[in-house]
This record gives structure tokens, C-alpha cells and sequence, in this order.
């Protein structure tokens, strides 16, 4: 069996299998066999479910025979390490949750994806508790930028990014707290969707920060998006911090094209601090839409602020406990950030929160001038794993604090958002661009995502690796 | 918001309010990241709010 048929579109797989040109068996192997060819290079899964996937295919082939239809038929996928697994010790990308029992439940969104017939794969590579843009990590080891494996995957979803990026599988499920869906996906080539703040259940995944914490799937299509986004959609009793909203089918309107959307460029603080590639690409994308105009997002920059201070005091809340008593076992790199947010005065915290309010307020009326804006996911190209400094604008800065910087303002308001790949001419690497919607309205942000895609504009290619 | 924050000062009080175990070496970067904070958190105090704007909490009796 050929590797091509993995290598294609979740919708190819599934359409496939569902007319009994090849089983969901097939598919299984195929991808067991190439996360065995290439995973040990790549590091993005930190466990391989291998019964599981081909009892989920044996599964999944009689339900065809029996007559079902599964729009996920035999489609394989994997979930960061954070989503819990059945069986699987849920270790949230650190060393102190390898102690805790195997989740007894798999989460909601792994319940929608088998019932649609997904073929669960694995556990994947993340950024220690997802406090994280690198892809780094000091327990598991880094996972690799598929296009280049001495760069980073971008996090804190890193393995969600290089499992896709890699072809390993066609899709993963990430969180997304302050950019850890459109990192990895800036920085691995791919489709991301961080779906608006609420729609989607976070039931029986590990937290990081409640008040900003979505989960959303990974592609090399924005089709592929849709096709999930519409299976993990639906009201869950076991979330309380869901949104009551009805269910909202993007793939019907997926073909529409723009069809009149008013598509503006973020200026100001999304048109600085950024290396040419990420200019480049926002002009590429903003061009192939018809974006001449410029709109302010009022405040980006305390926008940022609010949601750093978010992040890092309702982080350390959650985390108090353990950092009082096993403070060694962190990884260094978010053991001196829960440290600090340990001590953040509640009068911050407070701000912020009042903060994100104003600036919702200030973001529904710029919706009422424009239905897209476009901004860049990330100011620049996966760094070589390790970069601890970038100079942007002349100014030097930390590298992995800033890699964010994009996309923080928009979770803190929690848009809907689908980053999209662009390869530059010539670039070796791709870069992300984030086509934001207003909220509620992800079947904009996936007509516009597929709309590039259509025209060729963006492209998610599995990445060319030995073996 | 304070112009003089002394962040190692605080830092040293917080770790016996907060019982966090606060070792030689790793005092540097705790001390950088509350530095950070506080600046991202200056930002955020010094943008004036009317009084009636309420927080973003998620919550439903």
C-alpha cells in the first residue's frame, strides 16, 4: 500500500474508505508505519496507541459494511498529550502528571472524533503544562519542525504541529491558551483553527489558564478544518464554561468564496516588530483578498499585557500546590514563570480581566466596519531549536516570549481564527498568517482559509523527510 | 503603579507569604519574570476604565 493515500486530505481519506477503496485498516498500518519510519527523528508522539487504532479501524470497516455512514471514516489523528486518553496517563507535557492514574475516560472531543470514525493514534508531544511557544521540552525531549528538524515546532502543541507537518497523520487536536494552535501551525506549514472562546467542550483535557483556554484541530487543508470543526462541535454537560450556542455547519458554506466579505489589514502594532517574511506573507494573503485598507485594533499592545498577567497569576493559581512542594520537577523554563505568577497581586489580575472587557466592547464595533481581519500568527520563521534572543525592529528581545506576540491579543478576546500557510518565493520555511473572524463566526475565517487554499495561495505540502 | 518596583525585595517577601521555595539559582529568572509582569501589568493599570466596566469572569449560577 502506497504512503500517497496518507499523504493526502482527511476528506480524501475518508471519502476513500467509504467507498471500500481501501479499509480503515489500511489506514491504521499505513500510519503506525510511518510514525515508525520517521517519528524517532521527529519526536512528536509521546505515545503510540497502536491497539487502540486498530481496533477503532476494524470497528469503523464493519460499521461500512453494516451500512453506516462516518464522515471521519478511517481518518487517522492524534491528540496533544493534554486531551485525556482512556487507558493513557495524561501527563500534560510534564514529569509530576506521570505520576497520576490513567485517565478512566477519553475527552469529549476524542468521544466526537471515534464516533465519527477517527483512528486515534496517539498521545503528542507539548510544551511543559502548554506555558510554552517553542515546542520544547525538557521530560520528553523537543518536537521538530517537520521542514527543517533543527528548528522548533512552534508550541505549546508542538507534536500536534510536526505529526501533521510530518504526514504522520492527517489530523490533531491541540489548545490554543494564548497562540499554541497557531504557533506550531505558523512554524510547521499547516491550517489551525482556534475556534471563538466557548464553542468547543475542554471536558476531560488538562487546563492551563480557564479564562483563555480553546481546543482546535490541525490540517494540511482548510477543508479538512471544516470537516472536522463540524464533527467536535455540540453542547457537552460535562463542560460548565461552554457557551450555550447552537451547533454552526461550516462545510456547506465552505465554497462560497469571499461573496462580498470586507477584508481589512491590522496595522499598527501587527505591522512592527516583525522579521520581512511576516510582512511579506500578510501582504501576499491581504493582495490575494482584495485588503486594501488598514484597521487599528485599539490597545493590541495592553491587550498583550492583559492576557500575559492572565496567563501567568491563574496559571500559578492552579499550579500552587505543586510548585510549592515539587519545585525541581518542573521544567526550568515555566518553573520561574509559576514562581513569579505565584506572587502577582490579585489588583493585576483584577485589571486585566476588567481590561478584556473593554477591549470585547472595542472589537465588536471594529466588526461592524469589517467581517476579516488579516495579521501575521508569528514575526518570523521557526527559529533554530535553542534561540534565546531575536532582534525585531533593532530592538533585541527574548525569543520565546515574543514568538507570541500576534497571536495573544486575539485569544484574549477570543476570536475565532484560522492561521493559514504561505510559502514565500524561495523560502525554505513556511510562515503562518491569521485570518480572524468576528466572534461566532468560524465559518467566515474557513470560507476565507479556503478560498487560498483554492487559489493557491496557501499550501500545507507534507514536509520531505529520509524515510 | 510604582516606578520603583523592587522585584528581588518582593520576590524574597512573597516566597515566605506564598511558601514557595525560592533557591539561589533559580532567583534570577523568577526575579526577570516578575519584572515582565509588572511591566505587562503597568500597561494594562494605566489605561483609565470607566468604574462600571466589570471583569471577564466566566461564571453562571
Amino acid at each position: 500500500m502506497s504512503l500517497d493515500i496518507l499523504n493526502g486530505s482527511a476528506t480524501a481519506i475518508a471519502r476513500a474508505v467509504a467507498t471500500r477503496e481501501v479499509s480503515a485498516r489500511d489506514l491504521a498500518t499505513l500510519a503506525l508505519e510511518k510514525i515508525a519510519a520517521v517519528d524517532e527523528t521527529l519526536n512528536a508522539f509521546t505515545d503510540v496507541t497502536a491497539a487502540r487504532a486498530l481496533a477503532e479501524a476494524d470497528a469503523v470497516d464493519a460499521k461500512l459494511a453494516a451500512g453506516e455512514t462516518l464522515p471521519l471514516a478511517g481518518v487517522p489523528y492524534a491528540v496533544k498529550n493534554l486531551f485525556d486518553i482512556e487507558g493513557v496517563v495524561t501527563r500534560a507535557g510534564s514529569k509530576i502528571n506521570r505520576d497520576n492514574a490513567p485517565a478512566a475516560h477519553d475527552a469529549t472531543l476524542v468521544t466526537r472524533m471515534q464516533a465519527a470514525g477517527g483512528l486515534l493514534l496517539g498521545g503528542l508531544n507539548m510544551g511543559e503544562y502548554a506555558y510554552d511557544f517553542t515546542g520544547e521540552n525538557i521530560h520528553d525531549g523537543n518536537a521538530r519542525n517537520p521542514h527543517d528538524p533543527g528548528r522548533m515546532s512552534g508550541g505549546s502543541s508542538g507534536g500536534s504541529g510536526t505529526a501533521v507537518g510530518a504526514g504522520m497523520v492527517p489530523i490533531s487536536l491541540g489548545s490554543d491558551t494564548n497562540g499554541s494552535i497557531r504557533v506550531p501551525a505558523s512554524f510547521c506549514g499547516l491550517y489551525g483553527l482556534k475556534p471563538t472562546f466557548g464553542r468547543l467542550t475542554r471536558a476531560r483535557t488538562y487546563p492551563f489558564v480557564a479564562s483563555l483556554d480553546h481546543l482546535g484541530p490541525f490540517a494540511r487543508s482548510a477543508e479538512d478544518l471544516a470537516l472536522v470543526f463540524d464533527v467536535l462541535q455540540g453542547i457537552d454537560p460535562l463542560d460548565p464554561a461552554q457557551a450555550a450556542r447552537p451547533s454552526l455547519p461550516t462545510l456547506p458554506e465552505l465554497e462560497r468564496g469571499l461573496d462580498g466579505l470586507r477584508v481589512a489589514v491590522a496595522g499598527g502594532y501587527f505591522r512592527t516588530r516583525q522579521m520581512p517574511e511576516a510582512r511579506a506573507a500578510v501582504d501576499l494573503v491581504a493582495a490575494a483578498l482584495g485588503a486594501r485598507d488598514e484597521v487599528i485594533l485599539p490597545e493590541a499592545e495592553r491587550a498583550r499585557a492583559a492576557a500575559y498577567v492572565i496567563t501567568n497569576a491563574e496559571s500559578s493559581a492552579l499550579h500552587l500546590e505543586r510548585i510549592q512542594t515539587r519545585p525541581a520537577d518542573y521544567d526550568p523554563d515555566t518553573r520561574d514563570r509559576f514562581l513569579a505568577g505565584a506572587m502577582v497581586p490579585a489588583v493585576w489580575l483584577t485589571a486585566a480581566h476588567r481590561f478584556r472587557s473593554w477591549f470585547r466592547d472595542e472589537m465588536r464595533k471594529l466588526f461592524d466596519t469589517v467581517d476579516v481581519i488579516i495579521a501575521p500568527a508569528t514575526p518570523f520563521h521557526a527559529p533554530e531549536t535553542g534561540t534565546k534572543m531575536v532582534t525585531l525592529d533593532g530592538v533585541e528581545m527574548l525569543a520565546r516570549a515574543n514568538i507570541g506576540l500576534f497571536t495573544q491579543p486575539i485569544s484574549f478576546v477570543g476570536l475565532p481564527v484560522v492561521a493559514v500557510p504561505v510559502w514565500l518565493d524561495g523560502a525554505k520555511l513556511p510562515i503562518g498568517v491569521q485570518v480572524i473572524a468576528p466572534a461566532w463566526r468560524e465559518d467566515i475565517a474557513l470560507r476565507v482559509a479556503r478560498h487560498l487554499e483554492v487559489t493557491g495561495v496557501c499550501k500545507a505540502p507534507v514536509a520531505m523527510l529520509a524515510g | 503603579m510604582s516606578e520603583t518596583f523592587d522585584a528581588e525585595a518582593y520576590a524574597e517577601l512573597m516566597a515566605r507569604v506564598m511558601g514557595l521555595d525560592l533557591r539561589p539559582d533559580w532567583k534570577p529568572a523568577v526575579v526577570a519574570n516578575l519584572r515582565t509582569t509588572h511591566r505587562m501589568a503597568a500597561l494594562v493599570l494605566g489605561h483609565r476604565l470607566d468604574d462600571h466596566v466589570e471583569p471577564a469572569f466566566v461564571f453562571e449560577a
